[in-house]
């Protein structure tokens, strides 16, 4: 690891201002994938803000229609969470299943959506429920804020501080994970709300994305077999060691029947 | 260089330390700690997880700096003296073990386990060690070890 300096953030105004001051400055929330990024020596940033220390960034709360996550929220908060169990339990569930126990007691929300890596889970989960990030300055809507791989509306110095769920009327989240890492080979979350169906593909692409043909099929008739004949196309899907585009595009129809049959 | 404190196995340690120093670098080369092990390096087989805060979290992906005023538990203060913690019994008993190098890692992650399900079943179990990789035992006595562990210190502390 190169090295840097150090800061510990003691609030949210703090940690923007160090790093819009600095001239290569990281933020670090639980580190999951940064630290790791850092010892392969992948990244040489001056000065590394550390979020951990941010009683507002963290807790999850009830407010209206919709359960509030705080950014530096651990993924073992979000599944062992009543609130969230209660309200949206595809949300504790997909938390439940990131990585490892080890990594849900460090990694956060926040983290997880800023880093926008291609095969998270949590941008799934953010854009089928049609959250709304919430920053140091502005809303942004869940179709507005992933722009693509490891890319996001995010401007310089600006920081996640939580995200705005709305409850759905039902959810669940399928996945296909990476038997080592527990990544996303392909993962799809199916929501289905007041104003219509959403279902969003991880893990397949370069970057989160709706499977616009399937919410249509699923707005008139919500059951797996709505969704029987709809192909998911390979262009422009990954393919790596894991898994070829053709291989991918069809396990987004598996996963997404999966998760149609789970939400009930 | 920052100084850092942290409570480790209940005693004050102090040591000055380059930011990006990791916890499991500041456990055993400057407070001598051996027994967590550093395996993969890259976050993924577990050898080196200890307690910071009373969560198992991987001491090669953490900084030292972020430890700074943590309690800190590793595995040399699992036992009580020289009497063997119930889990450190059950890896013992039941041949949990092979070449040992995965071990502290092993029993760190049960006893976190244990935290969040006083009963957990066999496939909660195998579930829960999805983070900690053994290349010796199939995992099989593993397994066995930490059920009856966690059944012996619910027996222990009702």
């Amino acid at each position: 690891m190169y090295n840097f300096e150090y800061h510990k953030a003691k609030n949210v105004a703090d940690a923007s201002a160090l790093i819009t001051q600095k001239s290569e400055a990281k933020l670090v929330a639980g580190g999951m994938t940064l630290i790791p990024t850092l010892k392969q020596r992948l990244a040489k940033p001056s000065d590394l803000v550390d979020l951990n220390g941010i009683a507002e960034l963290k807790g999850i709360k009830r407010e209206g229609n919709a359960v509030v996550i705080g950014a530096m929220t651990r993924h073992v908060e979000v599944a062992e969470s009543a609130e969230v169990q209660k309200a949206i339990p595809a949300l504790a569930h997909l938390a439940s299943h990131i990585g490892d126990p080890a990594v849900r007691n460090r990694g956060t929300l926040g983290g997880s959506i800023s880093n926008n890596d291609p095969a998270a889970d949590y941008p799934s989960a953010v854009v089928a429920l049609n959250a709304t990030v919430i920053t140091n300055k502005r809303k942004i809507a869940a179709d507005e804020f992933f722009k693509g791989m490891f890319e996001t509306a995010l401007d310089a110095g600006e920081i996640v501080t939580a995200v705005s769920f709305p409850i759905p009327e039902k959810a669940a989240y399928m996945k296909f994970p990476n038997p080592a890492s527990r990544y996303a080979i392909v993962g799809v979350f199916v929501a289905k709300a007041k104003d219509g169906v959403r279902v969003a593909v991880t893990g397949a692409g370069p970057c989160v994305f709706r499977q616009k043909e399937m919410e249509a099929a699923l707005a008139k008739n919500f059951s797996a077999d709505a969704i029987k004949s709809i192909a998911q196309k390979q262009d422009g899907l990954n393919g790596d060691i894991h898994a070829s585009p053709e291989y991918r595009a069809h396990l987004v129809g598996v996963m997404a029947k999966r998760a149609i049959a789970a939400a009930g | 260089m920052p100084n850092v404190t942290m409570t480790v196995n209940g005693k004050k340690m102090s040591g000055n330390v380059e930011p990006r120093t990791l916890l499991v670098e500041f456990l055993r080369e400057t407070l001598g700690l051996t027994g967590t092990h550093v395996s993969c390096d890259t976050s993924q087989c577990g050898a080196c997880v200890v307690h910071v805060n009373g969560d198992g979290i991987k001491s090669c992906t953490i900084l030292a700096v972020q430890c700074d005023g943590a309690e800190v538990k590793t595995i040399e203060g699992v036992a009580n003296g020289d009497t063997l913690h119930p889990m450190q019994e059950a890896f013992r008993e039941h041949h949990g073990l092979q070449c040992g190098y995965c071990t502290p890692g092993m029993v760190m992650s049960a006893l976190d386990l244990v935290k969040h399900n006083k009963n957990p079943s066999e496939q909660q179990i195998r579930e829960w060690l999805e983070g900690n990789l053994c290349r010796c035992t199939g995992y099989h006595n593993i397994v066995k070890a930490i059920k009856a562990g966690a059944e012996a210190m619910a027996k222990a502390q009702p």
